[in-house]
């Protein structure tokens, strides 16, 4: 009843390869588009900007950023902590180094020199596959993790080691440091949100992607009809630390402000996005939002309910937050493995039928 | 003996001994893989669970005291009894048991066949839940675990390696202690998976699932047992690690030490977990005093055991003793 | 502790309550997580004192107080989160007990108009008022600590330390960093040879750090540490026999936890403080016809009395205190914020004020100016009685070197300052 397909049909060659190939689908997501941006900035506080969108969009960038890596080109990395220091400590040399160049030119340029680490990290992959890949990136986490602890030239020479985000502006509205309006860091995010989402789709769209989808499923067959696994695996560790990159750029300097890289970028935030993504789905750019929002949004929810509503004690309300989250986790699992990016699919595929059975 | 070497001889026997508490960690991961194929993110939490299970059995502590006073109004905190040690362990060993049963038959039952990658993050779900509940029914504050191990300088070492090399080793008690069990465990793992029905059947079931159905091997039973020996290899784990530094959160964070153990030895092999432990625990230590002190500014022993193990997988990615990756197209 | 299930409206959540005349402190606690052990008996001696002026005196100039405890699991998202939904119910002062939430709001914070109270950590040079308007770290900070230990060192040998050897044990963050660069100044007043050894993160294996002290035996070792790591540097230091009366923590590394598990063996080790131990004090007898008779104890009311319970409550006596100057300045009983703010820089704690509060000597006197928010920089020296299963105060109230550390801070506040853009004024 909702998907009106009878008189939908394509032209063109350009029809027929996009994205959203059924109307209802398009129109729909410029429903959600317009509502992002032109509904959303006018409604938000600072609460719901900094509990809830900004980790939303900063963490569903670098879960799309881990989904290249490891959902489409299969190679597990255990090292998105370390990959968003390197953004976040890029981003920070670059903004006290260079105060006056604009910000969407520093995240982006972290973004790159991310992806020149994680090339660098990346190359273990040629030799070593699976779990055991997972384990090697973690010396990438620990390592970065150490370095940035303990070369001071990475802190600018500050008496504690924390890196904190001078104020900047773009276009003249500020959107680092304390003084910025909701509306504005959301929107920056935002836009990068879209930017990363855009590329990340249409790059696994085409041959760059089918290469790396090629090389998840079966590399040595891969490699048999031409694909150069050297250039794949390393493009996806590039592309994948580019937007990881970006992830840790606004994480430091929009969203929190100031980091100790020990806390904020430890081997639980690796473990975190790993998690999104599983539970979103593998190779999905939509299983990347549903992993993010999915858990970003549900602690937060389950802390509103427990003790602004209920009024339980706080810790019982945070013991409960890992039992629900955990239990949560196991029944999506068991009802659909392949995360909440699948049971969007299926779906959409019975919506399309709806009310007819088949 | 000039004083630089017996250092380096006594940095690298603590090595060995640290070696052995990782590997008691990493033991627990190699159960479950060999047999199932899972990679078991949750055995940090298990040891954690069945160290505070331990101490709040041993102290007579009510479970969940937290949530009955916060929903009843009650005060209680415990039974005011006090169990021996080892009456305490058989009672864990028992929950362990219980909370193997139960995660197989609700959860693991239900996603038999499924790629390595879900069944992880099944074990990961399965972390969050155990450190909740293990957290609401005993208390997220600390506890002393208390099993009668020794700990400290072992003086006879010091006497006699003072009395023949001029400079006293320090050795702990509780390390000597940690490894004769470390050994005990792995010898009675290695006999019972040779020498037992149950353990040809355990080796059947890792080799290969479908086999082992056709000749008559219970699936289930043998999952539960493994979860079981794994749950007795984390409560081990975690009556060492808890007697060293006390019972809470960080605990379940050994697990991460043991993962390079496992890079190394392979996930398949038990004896790997053994050297590779050692391999790891004499390495990190080594580095540490000769190159991570004097010239990096310490703490390298974090990122120095996950690179060691990264090179030796370069040469050989199966990891010493894991089994070959073989790969058909 | 009783409690009432009970299910508040939906809107009274999120919004901004109505204008109710209530003095709100919200509490950034961490009853969950790797520090739980030290901030349960810090959240609840924070949440007892304030519910004891509730009953015993109807709250602060009879204006009641409210406190609003949020769970942060010393986690710095959650430590925004909490702060973001706790700015809008009028809260007057933030005490995040964590240095890495402290950096985090410290801008947030100063830009919101909301005064935040980083008692005894966060970031030392905030104690220069004229750059942070908004942060207050009274009665001491970090550098202080360092100073006073050097000090406590000095006085036991006899006035110099030229030749000695002094280990710092740090905990490789923010945190245990922070004394380093005092520490080296220091050693080049002084004469002593410092050697670092960082601790990663947890922080449960020091089998390396111990080993090196037991080889280089220095003559002190001085330890800032928190949470697993301090238990089991006691331990080990133990285990290689080092011996503990020469061992000296900062005051976050000097709580029941962290010697309990060693037992006898802990005997002797000294920690900094700069708030008296025990419950040998007034107060705590109304304590307990209050707030614990009366079945409103905060937790499971059994850290009345420890080292980290007292530091709660002496934050909690601290906020009242600028709280009750605040209304005597702006003569009114309803507070916002920025009279707050004015009320904790006008502080002056005097030994008689203490008294009266049924708090004799549990604290050093001080006053807050402008120019100093961050008191005298004044500590005591505590040693544990394994025996007795207690604390006690071992010295006096010292005062750190000013001559070294004046500078220091200055230095650290004007490059602040210069990074942010502040004019520092006064």
């Amino acid at each position: 009843m909702f998907y009106r397909e009878a008189g939908d049909f394509s032209a063109s060659y350009e029809e027929d390869s996009q994205t959203f190939p059924i109307k209802f689908d398009r129109y729909r997501y410029y429903l959600v588009l317009f509502i992002a941006i032109a509904v959303i900035p006018f409604v938000i506080n600072d609460y719901w900007v900094n509990s809830l969108f900004l980790p939303f969009l900063i963490y569903a960038i670098a879960a799309i950023g881990l989904n290249i890596l490891v959902g489409y080109c299969g190679q597990v990395s255990l090292g998105t902590g370390g990959f968003m220091a390197v953004g976040a400590y890029a981003c920070y040399k670059f903004m006290t180094a260079f105060p006056d160049v604009s910000m969407l030119v520093h995240v982006l340029l972290s973004g790159l020199v991310t992806a020149g680490v994680g090339v660098l990290f990346g190359l273990p992959s040629l030799r070593i596959k699976g779990f055991y890949l997972a384990v090697a990136t973690l010396a990438a986490q620990f390592f970065l993790v150490w370095l940035f602890n303990r070369v001071p030239w990475f802190y600018n020479y500050s008496a504690s080691g924390q890196i904190s985000a001078p104020e900047r502006t773009f276009f003249g509205i500020e959107i680092t440091g304390p003084n910025t309006q909701a509306w504005a860091t959301y929107l920056f995010c935002l836009m990068f949100v879209l930017f990363s989402a855009y590329v990340a789709r249409n790059l696994t769209r085409g041959s760059v992607g089918r290469k790396w989808m090629a090389i998840r499923d079966m590399d040595i067959a891969a490699e048999i009809i031409g694909v150069n696994p050297l250039r794949a695996k390393l493009t996806a560790f590039a592309v994948s630390s580019f937007f990881i990159g970006i992830s840790g750029a606004l994480f430091f300097a929009v969203y929190l402000g100031a980091v100790e890289v020990g806390e904020a970028f430890g081997i639980q935030k690796s473990f975190l996005v790993l998690f999104m993504i599983i539970i979103g789905g593998l190779g999905s750019i939509f299983g990347s939002f549903a992993g993010a929002a999915f858990l970003v949004l549900l602690p937060v929810a389950l802390k509103i309910v427990g003790v602004d509503w209920f009024g339980w004690p706080t810790d019982i309300v945070a013991h409960l937050q890992l039992v629900i989250v955990g239990g949560l986790i196991i029944i999506f699992l068991i009802a659909e493995p392949h995360g909440l990016a699948q049971l969007w699919r299926v779906a959409k595929e019975k919506l399309r039928l709806w009310p007819f059975p088949h | 003996m000039p004083e630089q070497l017996a250092f380096t001889i006594e940095v690298f026997l603590n090595g060995l001994m640290a070696g052995v508490l990782y590997a008691l960690v990493a033991l627990g991961f190699v159960l479950i893989y060999k047999a199932s194929g899972i990679f078991n993110y949750a055995q940090g939490v298990m040891a954690l669970f069945a160290a505070l299970t331990l101490a709040g059995i041993i102290d007579g502590q009510v479970p969940f005291s937290h949530l009955i006073n916060a929903i009843l109004g009650t005060d209680i905190h415990h039974f005011g009894w006090h169990v021996p040690a080892f009456l305490a362990i058989l009672l864990t060993m028992v929950v362990m048991i219980a909370l193997a049963y139960a995660v197989q038959r609700l959860v693991f039952r239900h996603l038999v066949g499924q790629e390595p990658i879900i069944l992880f993050m099944a074990t990961i779900g399965l972390a969050y839940f155990l450190e909740g509940v293990g957290d609401l029914m005993w208390g997220s504050d600390i506890k002393s675990m208390d099993v009668g191990l020794p700990q400290g300088l072992n003086t006879w070492i010091d006497d006699t390696t003072f009395n023949a090399f001029g400079y006293g080793f320090f050795i702990d008690n509780l390390d000597i202690v940690a490894s004769i069990i470390a050994a005990l465990l792995v010898i009675g793992l290695v006999m019972f998976a040779q020498y037992t029905k149950q353990g040809r059947a355990m080796r059947a079931v890792a080799d290969d699932h479908q086999a082992a159905l056709s000749v008559g091997v219970s699936l289930n039973f043998i999952w539960i047992l493994v979860w079981s020996l794994a749950g007795f290899v984390a409560l081990v784990a975690g009556i060492m690690w808890g007697t060293k530094s006390g019972v809470q959160f960080s605990l379940s964070l050994i697990a991460l030490k043991a993962l390079p153990v496992l890079m190394l030895g392979g996930f398949t092999s038990i004896p790997g977990a053994i050297v590779g432990g050692l391999i790891i625990g004499v390495g990190e230590k080594l580095f540490e005093f000769l190159i991570g002190a004097p010239f990096l500014g310490g703490a390298t022993e974090n990122w120095f055991a996950y690179m060691l193990a990264l090179i030796f997988l370069v040469f050989r990615p199966q990891g010493l003793f894991g089994e070959k990756i073989i790969e058909r197209v | 502790m009783k409690l009432k299930m009970t299910t508040l409206a939906l809107g009274a959540a999120l919004a901004a309550g109505p204008a109710m005349a209530e003095l709100v402190f919200p509490s950034l606690s961490y009853r969950t997580g790797p520090y739980a052990a030290n901030g349960i008996p810090f959240a609840d001696g924070y949440a007892d004192y304030f519910t004891l002026l509730n009953e015993r005196d109807g709250g602060i100039g009879g204006e009641p107080i409210r406190m609003i405890e949020c769970e942060t699991g010393y986690n710095t998202e959650k430590g925004v989160e909490c702060y973001e939904s706790t700015k809008g119910e009028g809260a007057l002062v933030y005490q995040p007990l964590s240095t890495g939430i402290t950096y985090q709001l410290i801008p947030k914070a100063t830009a919101d108009g909301i005064p935040v109270h980083s008692m005894g950590y966060g970031r030392t040079s905030a104690k220069d008022g004229s750059v942070f308007k908004n942060i207050f770290n009274y009665p001491t900070n970090y550098w202080d600590g360092a100073s006073v230990a050097i000090k406590h060192l000095l006085d036991l040998n006899g006035g110099s330390l030229e030749g000695k050897k002094i280990a710092l044990v740090y905990h490789n963050s923010a945190y245990g960093k922070e004394p380093i660069r005092t520490l080296e100044e220091l050693g080049k007043k002084h004469g002593f040879e410092l050697s670092l050894l960082p601790v990663d993160h947890p922080g449960q294996e020091q089998k390396s750090q111990w080993l090196q002290i037991r080889r280089e035996k220095p003559d002190n070792v001085i330890m800032y540490g928190w949470g697993v790591m301090n238990q089991v540097a006691v331990q080990e230091a133990a285990n290689i026999r080092y011996p503990m009366d020469q061992f000296i923590g900062i005051w976050w590394s000097g709580s029941e936890n962290d010697v309990r598990p060693a037992g006898d063996k802990a005997n002797g080790y000294k920690a900094l403080t700069f708030h008296n131990v025990g419950d040998d004090f007034p107060v705590f007898d109304d304590i307990q016809k209050y707030v614990v008779d009366t079945g409103k104890a905060a937790g499971a009311g059994d850290q009345i009395g420890t080292a980290l319970y007292n530091r709660g409550l002496y934050a909690a006596m601290l906020a009242a205190e600028a709280a009750k100057t605040a209304q005597g300045i702006h003569d009114t009983k309803a507070l916002t914020p920025a009279q707050m703010r004015d009320g904790m820089e006008a502080l002056e704690i005097t030994e008689a004020k203490m008294a009266d509060l049924g708090l004799p000597n549990f604290g050093p006197e001080f006053t807050v100016s402008c120019e100093n928010h961050g008191g005298n920089g004044y500590g005591a020296v505590a040693q544990w009685d394994a025996a007795a299963d207690s604390w006690s105060l071992i010295t006096d109230y010292i005062q750190s070197d000013q001559d070294v550390l004046a500078p220091l801070i200055t230095e650290d506040a004007q490059a602040f300052a210069a990074e942010s853009g502040i004019e520092p004024s006064c």
